[in-house]
């Protein structure tokens, strides 16, 4: 039954963070995710400092707006004090994630947080803390609700977005002249990553919620010339490498987040490889019979 | 304040162990973040800084030890492994740098941990602090670690010096120094190298989020005070030093506070600033210099207007109302009111019971601006063959920016006309 929950946990967290990652990929942001990821620090210890507790509702809130500041904060340096953009990402959330961890340091007594829960989660504690109601009904994992939550909201937000953040992806001047706020969406997109960060963090951490993001996008956009097929095609992968994941880590007696981007990355190298028709090697195979008459020529 | 003083006199070998290592770190580390920063790459530095911990694990499993030196090597061999495989990724596929930086990234951190906790699950004694990779540990530095910080910050330094003029072309023009010989691949291998070295050093005080810091923020701060890349070289490298100064002096006086994350607030602090306040580059700098432009660009609009009707009416000397300056043309009441009030200050226009003329300076300046809207529009008719109905809105931005040396040009290009496209006389 642990089994299933973890797994549930991980498939929950790669389908949001897949969805979001096709965007994030096409428009270049990959790193803003990954800056968010690791800037909602300080939203969640502030959230837990004046609540007082690890409620899901005060902490989504806390570190949604913290990553609504971050993606704000990188879009000004950038254009306004024209930072170039890669150095105002860097600076941004190295600035976020220190300000987090000096504040888990000065209330150390009273914020039961740890930074490496941040980075790398413990998805194994997932089934232990059980939403049990007073009738002794057991629902299952909290986090599972939480997750299940936020997962339909992004598929929500999605379907019901679906043109309007298709059209700001790829071509932003036609989106603007019949009349989509490309900022509006882009505002909204970050913050559907920042709750997604949020909700996944106390289970699997930052860097599976960047590997999520990015891996599994990544490897789809190698199989695939259409968006809609994308979409799908990533979430397939990052369930497979939940559930891949949880059994080499249980193998390897590891962390299973650690695991799980693992397997993305193996399929992801798969893919790169393999890919029918841009994978490395079978790609070179298709071309090789074409240079035979020019080496002949010589 | 006695602290400060015990912290100062370095009395405590403690004390100098973390300063020291921190400047040396902050410092040698600022250096080599500039080349990335120029090359648009900087935020490969955080893919080396993740990028190490697999290869701290197997160098611990493939050795059995914790020997520092063998556990750098690990280090940096994934490290360099890292930034290979995102450039083979990039100019492979049609993957884009960010997502390539992004997946390795989180790919060889994922693969760190799950080898990192199954050695902490073995049960294996010696494991125990390896995770000082993961989050620094600057406040307990000691005299080994200060030894290998010093030789790899000069080891960087030394460097740089040595190979200044090949990484200057490498970040500034690429093309030509291939043109003419350079080894391009091996330089930026070379880059690579310095970079890997830096972050591996450097993860060691201040862990593998906020090592990028180390390398982006004082390169970013350093670049909106200067235009000159020895200078920014310099001042990278002191903002780097100060802040590993005044990181390591705040952990000394609240022993409970962490030194990296201080020394990354502080040198983020200086960076955010200098985004704001630097001289020329700065926010607000460039901001003072927007608006100081939109009013001379008002100023010289309603000089323009008040010479216009004077040329209209053949009469210089009668004054006119507000009203009949903002039918001619459409100014917000409430600016043009105080661009004339400023204009009056700087003895152009006079004011005569609610109307407005103007000085002898006035007129000569407004004539100015009329001559140059006709010059130009005359100069792109003859020379660019523009229609003459379609010059005028450039004429109207060009206007304030001619130099009295363009203008002695312009008139001798075109052969000191007398009437513009519209046949209005040049004044």
């Amino acid at each position: 039954m642990n089994a299933f929950w973890i797994i549930l946990t991980g498939s929950l967290v790669a389908t949001c963070c897949s969805l979001l990652g096709c965007y994030l990929i096409l428009r270049r942001m990959a790193m803003v995710g990954d800056a968010i990821s690791h800037a909602v620090l300080p939203g969640i210890v502030i959230a837990f400092l004046v609540t007082g507790s690890r409620d899901s509702m005060p902490m989504l809130i806390g570190a949604g707006l913290l990553g609504v500041i971050t993606t704000f904060l990188i879009e000004f340096f950038h254009r306004y004090a024209r930072v170039q953009a890669d150095a105002s990402i860097g600076v941004t959330f190295t600035w976020l994630f220190a300000i987090g961890i000096i504040l888990i340091s000065v209330f150390a007594g009273q914020v039961d947080l740890d930074q490496d829960c941040v980075l790398y989660g413990e998805i194994a504690y997932v089934p232990l803390d059980l939403w049990i109601t007073e009738g002794n009904l057991n629902y299952g994992p909290r986090t599972v609700w939480t997750l299940g939550f936020v997962t339909l909201l992004i598929i929500l937000f999605i379907t019901i977005g679906y043109k309007e953040l298709f059209l700001t992806t790829f071509d932003p001047a036609f989106a603007a002249a019949i009349g989509f706020s490309t900022s509006l969406w882009y505002y909204l997109l970050m913050t559907a990553v920042s709750l997604t960060t949020v909700a996944s963090f106390e289970s699997v951490g930052a860097i599976l919620v960047v590997a999520f993001l990015v891996a599994p996008p990544a490897t789809a956009y190698l199989l695939t010339d259409n968006f809609k097929v994308m979409l799908i095609l990533s979430v397939m992968l990052g369930i497979l490498a939940s559930a891949a994941g949880y059994f080499l880590a249980v193998w390897m007696d590891g962390s299973i987040a650690g695991a799980i981007a693992t397997v993305a990355g193996i399929e992801f190298t798969l893919v790169f490889l393999f890919s029918p028709t841009k994978g490395q090697l079978l790609r070179r195979r298709q071309v090789a019979p074409a240079r035979q008459p020019e080496e002949a020529l010589a | 304040m006695q602290q400060f003083w015990e912290f100062f006199s370095f009395a405590d070998a403690n004390i100098r162990y973390v300063t020291l290592g921190s400047v040396l770190l902050a410092g040698s580390s600022a250096v080599v973040g500039c080349f990335t920063l120029l090359r648009k790459r900087a935020l490969v530095g955080d893919a080396v800084a993740h990028s190490v911990l697999p290869g701290v694990c197997l160098a611990f499993i493939l050795s059995g030890t914790k020997n520092p030196l063998i556990l750098l090597l690990g280090a940096f061999i994934t490290g360099w492994i890292s930034l290979i495989v995102i450039d083979y990724i990039t100019s492979r596929s049609r993957i884009k740098e960010d997502t390539a930086i992004g997946l390795v990234l989180s790919v060889f951190f994922g693969i760190g941990i799950l080898l990192l906790t199954s050695i902490q699950h073995s049960g294996n004694a010696a494991q125990s602090g390896l995770d000082k990779f993961l989050f620094g540990k600057a406040a307990s530095l000691v005299g080994e670690d200060l030894i290998v910080f010093g030789i790899v910050a000069v080891l960087l330094l030394f460097t740089t010096i040595l190979f200044y003029k090949e990484l200057m072309l490498l970040c500034f023009d690429q093309a030509f120094a291939r043109t003419i010989g350079f080894p391009v691949r091996a330089l930026e291998l070379l880059l690579t190298t310095l970079t890997v070295l830096a972050v591996v050093v450097g993860i060691q005080a201040v862990g593998v989020v906020l090592m990028a810091a180390m390398l982006i923020t004082p390169a970013a701060a350093a670049r909106f005070w200067t235009e000159n890349l020895k200078v920014m070289l310099v001042l990278a490298a002191l903002m780097g030093a100060f802040s590993g100064i005044t990181g390591a002096f705040v952990s000394y006086t609240a022993p409970a506070m962490p030194t990296g994350p201080w020394i990354v607030l502080i040198i983020s602090m200086i960076a955010i600033l200098s985004f704001a306040f630097a001289p020329k580059r700065g926010w607000v700098a460039r901001l003072m210099r927007q608006r100081r432009n939109r009013a001379l660009i008002l100023e010289e609009n309603l000089l323009k207007l008040l010479f216009q009707l004077g040329e209209l009416k053949q009469d210089f000397e009668t004054s006119r109302s507000l009203s009949d300056l903002l039918e001619r043309r459409s100014i917000p009441k409430r600016q043009a009111i105080h661009g004339l009030k400023k204009l009056k200050q700087q003895g152009y226009v006079k004011k005569k019971k609610k109307r407005w003329i103007l000085t002898i300076e006035g007129e000569k300046r407004g004539r100015r601006v009329v001559r140059l809207h006709r010059l130009w529009e005359l100069y792109l008719t003859q020379y660019l063959h523009l229609a003459s109905d379609h010059v005028h809105e450039d004429a109207e931005t060009i206007e304030h920016i001619i130099t009295p040396e363009l203008e002695k040009r312009l008139m001798e290009e075109l052969n000191y006309p007398e009437l513009d496209p519209h046949s209005a006389r040049i004044p």
